[in-house]
Formats: structure tokens, C-alpha cells, sequence
């Protein structure tokens, strides 16, 4: 069994930890007192050499995010912090299990931020459909509001969405927070420069706001040696699909996947056999079984051809269909689109059809090039990654399991005959004029 | 004397710098008030709370799945068939619903009593099959679950 340290989890004990008295008593706001008494340059250099990085996906450092945000003296506009607690990556999970287990760590990390930007203003971006976590984070900041010290003059505010995965998206998070349709904006500017109401603004991921306060916790040194070098520290891993004991787990960077399905997840259930593993929510390129022996940490996954994404671990046992799984997937996309570019808005719908019909044995090989010919073409013409990301997701599953989308055309029907673990699946019941932007047919 | 949704919808603007960024929690607030959907006259509450045109209230309400401009039924019961769910039987635990409550995925029953929907991810991929039933997320649910669900909802 591999080595688990608690880093984000620490002083738990399995449990949540939602009490501001047991908080305190476990070690709480010792790392708030500590940073306070840094100067924000002093913060923002103990982070750089944690060597922390985004969670939320693109694994930028964050003490260079901040370190992008000028300094009051230079720009004399409100400067923003802003949480992205809109988790909406399927296969992703785990900042809710962070926000009901240890929202004050959690506030601890953003009162910090605050504290290296020089904001007093928290917006907590959280997904609409967080209730509970909704509930937790604003019991948690009233038991801190009742002891002043905490906050000082920092406004933390929860800002609840309204069903958007787009809206995860950093610029279109803004848009959404100004009251508007949530659809990205042209960089640059940059947040830290233009971001909300054209203030200089930080945009971090949940676990890595939580992660901050980790950081000054342990110290940047010790921090550091947990992990491996280029992705320092731990990671909540979520861990779904075909295996035996889904959830979160909290483990080092560089462990491998066979360590996280196996030893940690149980193995894959009923005595099936692995087929395919997404290692970082949906958006990433699939893996093979052979691929088993991956460690997941940025640099592994880059060159085994994936990413870490955000850390949601997808397992797919021998019994399913790739094409029913290009599908389901391209429906996300689809579904999810903001409207705005033409390749994203009617490229994901192209694909969702194309591969139908594969999946459906009404085509030939022409429509097999064609998909992969609408990949290349969504591929870097749209102006946010999410039409990218369905065009790598599903590129990367024929260019994984060619034979099997070559054996669709040419038995004219699916090889599964009906018994696919994914047969009969459900598209979103809201798909046809989804965010508000009515769908062009698609020439037949 | 409870306080009207405009007075409520003021206290939200206080919160903000920009009061326009009110909008997403003022449409939420009204939505509830409204059993769950927006019509006309509740945007128009919104719009004039806010001092924004209701059709500013539509083209926002109009991009996000939660805020709704048709009318649904009393309770509200949306089955995850994102990946996970799917891998865990999601397809199933749609059709378990659809018979034991009467009607189609993506449509409300002809008493206004339910409606059912497929959504995609609800965060809770680990917990597979996720049923969010009025935004209160059931985990594990399988097909077998879902009478003693239905009944658990028809009896409340
Ligand atoms: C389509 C799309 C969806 C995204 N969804 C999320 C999300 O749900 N949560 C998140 O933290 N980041 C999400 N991101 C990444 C954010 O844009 C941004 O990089 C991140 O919040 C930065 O935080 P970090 O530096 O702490 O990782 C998404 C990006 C894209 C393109
Ligand atoms: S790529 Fe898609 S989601 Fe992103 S801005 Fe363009 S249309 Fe919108
Ligand atoms: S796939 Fe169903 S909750 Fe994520």
C-alpha cells in the first residue's frame, strides 16, 4: 500500500472538521497568524518554493499567478481574489469533499491569498449545484464573522452559480460573477490585470487556495518534499468508474496509476479486466491498460501522452463500447458549448453525429476521416479550450483503439451487440437549445 | 411581515460592488418563490429591482440550466448520465424512473406533480448513480432504489 500523507485532509480524522472551536484547537489559523506576519512578497515567495501548482487544471504555479497581480501602489483599483468552486469536469469530485471536510482550511487559504494580493474582497465561485457545501462554507463563515480577528477587513463572499460547466472556465467565471451569460473572454488582458470589473484578479482552484494554507502549515520546504520534483505535494485524486472502492484520495504526486486503481481503489470489480483509464477528468486523453505503470504527476502524464487535468481518474473495464464513449462525451460538449465560436458550437455537434452513425454501422470509412479531419479542424481555432477538449478526448480514443472503430464500419454494426456497459446511453434532456443557442442540423 | 422578494433582492445588492452581479442570486430567489421557474412576472420583479430591462433578465436566465423559463413540476428529479454514472448503470436508474413515475425523461407529468430529467456531471462521480431530487443529491442509487424512492416522494 502506498504511502498516504494528510496534507489537505490533515487533523480530520476521516471526518469534517466544521466547528471553528475544534478548528482552533487542531492547529487552526496558525498558518493565517503566520503569513500575516510576511510581507505579501514574503507569502508569495514561501509559495514559489513550495513549488505548488494549480489544481484546477492547467498546473500553473500559483505564486506566479500572484506574483502577476500588481502591487496596490501600481494599479489603485479594488484587487480581487476569486475561488473556482464550480467543479463541473466529469470524473471530478473533489473540491466538495474539501469544502464539507475542511471548509476552514479551506477559508484559511483565501483569507491568505487575500492577505499576498492585497484584496479585501473573496468571491467564492460555487457550483449551483453544491447545496450542502453552499450551507457548510456559510455556517463556517458565520461562526468566523462572530470572531472578527479572523476576517479583519477581508469581505468573503459565496457566490453561488447557476448550472455551467463553461462557467468553470476562468474568464467566463468573471462574466457569470458580473451578472452576465458566462461566456469567455478574449485574453489578454489577463485577470491579473483586467479581470473582475476590470480590477487586477487572482482565479485559484479550491484545492489549491486550500493547499496554500498547507503550505504555510508545514513551510515551503517541507512541503516540498512530498511529491516529486516539477509537481511538489499531494493530491486529491477522485477515482470513479469501474473499480472497486471509488472516492477521493488524498496521496503524492508520482504515484502510479496501477498504486491508485489497485492497492488504493481495490482493482477493477466482477472480474473484468481494464481496458481504459482517463487520468484527469474528461477533458484528457485515454490511456490504455498498458499504460498501467504511469506515475500521475504532470511530467508523467505529458509524456505518456495525457495530462493530469484535474486529477479525476476515470476507470473503464473491457466490457465498454469507445464509440458509445466518444459519444457520451461529445454530448458534454456539446451540451456544454457557449455558443460563441463557430468550430466549438458546431464542431462538438458534428462529432456527437459522426460518431452515431459509426456507432450506429451506417458508415464507411470517409466518415471515419471525416472525424478525425473535424478534430484537427476544432483543434486550436476556438477561443477557449472546451471545443479543444472534445476534439483531443475524442481523437485520442480512435487513435487508442483504432481497431475497434475500424471493426464498427466494418461489420456495419457495433462489435458490443447490445451488451456495452455504456449501451443505451442518455444524453442531458436539455441538450437541444442548450445555454440559451439552438443548434444547427448537421448535413446527413 | 415576511420581506418581499424586492427587499430581499436589495439585501443582495449590498453584497456586491457592482450591483448587476446580483442578478444570477436575485433570478435563483425568485425561481423558488415562483415554484421553480421564472415567468414573466418574475422577471419583470427582478428586471425592475435591479433597474435592468427584463429582457436582460432572460438572455442571462436563458444561458444557465438551473434558471428555468418553462414551467416544472412540483419536485424535481434529475438523474446524472455523465460517464461514471453511465459506466454504473445510470441508463437504468432513468428507466426505473420513467416507469414508476409515468413519464419520459426530459418531460413533467400530466399532474404537474414530478419532473424528470438527465443532467450531466453533478460532482459526485465516485458516489455513482447520482439523483439530485429538488438539488438534494442522492448517492449510490440504483435501479432497485427507485419505487421506494417514488414512493418516499408521492407519500411527502
Ligand atoms: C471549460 C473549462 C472548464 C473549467 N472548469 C474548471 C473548474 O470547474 N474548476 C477549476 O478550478 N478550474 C476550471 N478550469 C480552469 C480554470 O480556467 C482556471 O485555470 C483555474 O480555475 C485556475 O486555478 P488554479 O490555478 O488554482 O488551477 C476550467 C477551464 C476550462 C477551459
Ligand atoms: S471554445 Fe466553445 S465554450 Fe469556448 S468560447 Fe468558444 S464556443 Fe464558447
Ligand atoms: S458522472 Fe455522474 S456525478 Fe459525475
Amino acid at each position: 500500500m502506498p504511502e498516504r500523507p494528510e496534507l489537505v485532509f490533515a487533523r480530520t480524522d476521516g471526518g469534517a472538521v466544521t466547528d471553528l472551536e475544534e478548528y482552533v484547537a487542531r492547529g487552526g489559523f496558525v498558518a493565517l497568524a503566520k503569513a500575516r506576519a510576511m510581507e505579501p512578497d514574503a507569502v508569495i515567495a514561501e509559495l514559489e518554493a513550495s513549488g505548488l501548482r494549480g489544481r484546477g487544471g492547467a498546473f500553473f504555479p500559483t505564486g506566479r499567478k500572484w506574483a502577476f497581480v500588481p502591487k496596490p501602489d501600481r494599479l489603485a483599483k479594488p484587487h480581487y481574489l476569486v475561488v473556482n468552486a464550480d467543479e463541473s469536469e466529469p470524473g471530478t469530485f473533489k473540491d466538495r469533499e474539501i469544502m464539507l471536510r475542511v471548509p476552514f482550511r479551506f477559508l484559511e487559504g483565501c483569507l491568505i491569498g487575500a492577505h499576498a494580493i492585497a484584496a479585501k474582497h473573496v468571491f467564492v465561485y460555487i457550483r449551483g449545484e453544491y447545496e450542502r457545501e453552499f450551507e457548510v462554507l456559510r455556517s463556517a463563515l458565520e461562526q468566523m464573522h462572530a470572531r472578527g480577528d479572523l476576517l479583519g477587513d477581508v469581505t468573503i463572499v459565496l457566490h453561488r452559480g447557476a448550472g455551467a460547466y463553461i462557467c468553470g472556465e476562468e474568464t467566463a467565471l468573471l462574466e457569470s460573477l458580473e451578472g452576465k451569460r458566462g461566456q469567455p473572454r478574449t485574453k489578454p488582458p489577463f485577470p491579473a490585470i483586467a479581470g473582475l470589473y476590470a480590477a487586477p484578479t487572482a482565479v485559484n482552484n479550491v484545492e489549491s487556495i486550500t493547499t496554500v494554507t498547507v503550505v504555510f502549515e508545514l513551510g515551503a520546504e517541507e512541503y516540498a518534499k512530498v511529491g516529486v520534483e516539477g509537481s511538489t505535494g499531494t493530491r486529491v485524486f477522485s477515482l470513479s468508474g469501474n473499480v472497486v472502492r471509488p472516492g477521493n484520495y488524498e496521496l503524492p504526486h508520482g504515484i502510479t496509476l496501477r498504486e491508485l486503481i489497485y492497492d488504493v481503489g481495490g482493482g477493477v470489480p466482477n472480474g473484468r479486466s481494464l481496458k481504459a483509464v482517463i487520468p484527469g477528468g474528461s477533458s484528457t486523453p485515454v490511456l490504455t491498460a498498458d499504460d498501467i505503470d504511469t506515475p500521475l504527476d504532470f511530467d508523467s502524464l505529458v509524456r505518456a501522452g495525457s495530462s493530469i487535468g484535474s486529477a479525476g481518474v476515470i476507470v473503464i473495464d473491457d466490457r465498454c463500447c469507445m464509440v458509445q464513449l466518444g459519444i457520451r462525451v461529445s454530448q458534454f460538449y456539446e451540451h456544454e458549448s457557449c455558443g460563441k465560436c463557430t468550430p466549438c458550437r458546431v464542431g462538438t455537434r458534428w462529432l456527437t453525429q459522426i460518431l452515431q452513425k459509426i456507432e450506429d454501422g451506417r458508415a464507411d470509412q470517409s466518415d471515419l476521416d471525416l472525424l478525425l479531419s473535424v478534430c484537427d479542424r476544432i483543434l486550436g481555432t476556438c477561443l477557449c479550450p472546451l471545443g479543444d477538449s472534445d476534439a483531443i478526448a475524442v481523437a485520442s480514443y480512435v487513435a487508442r483503439f483504432r481497431d475497434e472503430f475500424q471493426e464498427h464500419v466494418h461489420l456495419g454494426r457495433c462489435p458490443f451487440e447490445g451488451a456495452s456497459s455504456l449501451e443505451g446511453i442518455l444524453a442531458p434532456s436539455a441538450l437541444h437549445g442548450a445555454h440559451g443557442h439552438e443548434h444547427e442540423a448537421v448535413p446527413a | 411581515m415576511s420581506e418581499t422578494l424586492h427587499d430581499r433582492i436589495q439585501e443582495l445588492r449590498a453584497v456586491y460592488p457592482d450591483p448587476r452581479s446580483a442578478i444570477l442570486p436575485a433570478l435563483r430567489l425568485a425561481q423558488e418563490e415562483h415554484g421553480g421557474w421564472l415567468p414573466p412576472a418574475a422577471l419583470r420583479e427582478v428586471a425592475d429591482s435591479l433597474e435592468v430591462t427584463p429582457a436582460t433578465c432572460v438572455a442571462v436566465a436563458s444561458f444557465y440550466d438551473q434558471l428555468r423559463l418553462e414551467p416544472v413540476g412540483r419536485r424535481l428529479v434529475e438523474v446524472c448520465t455523465n460517464i461514471s454514472c453511465a459506466l454504473a448503470g445510470a441508463q437504468q436508474v432513468v428507466e426505473a424512473f420513467e416507469r414508476e413515475l409515468g413519464v419520459e425523461a426530459g418531460a413533467t407529468s400530466a399532474d404537474g406533480a414530478f419532473t424528470l430529467g438527465t443532467v450531466e456531471c453533478l460532482g459526485g462521480c465516485g458516489w455513482a448513480t447520482v439523483v439530485a431530487i429538488d438539488n438534494r443529491h442522492r448517492l449510490r442509487v440504483t435501479k432497485d432504489d427507485v419505487p421506494a424512492i417514488v414512493e418516499e416522494l408521492r407519500g411527502a
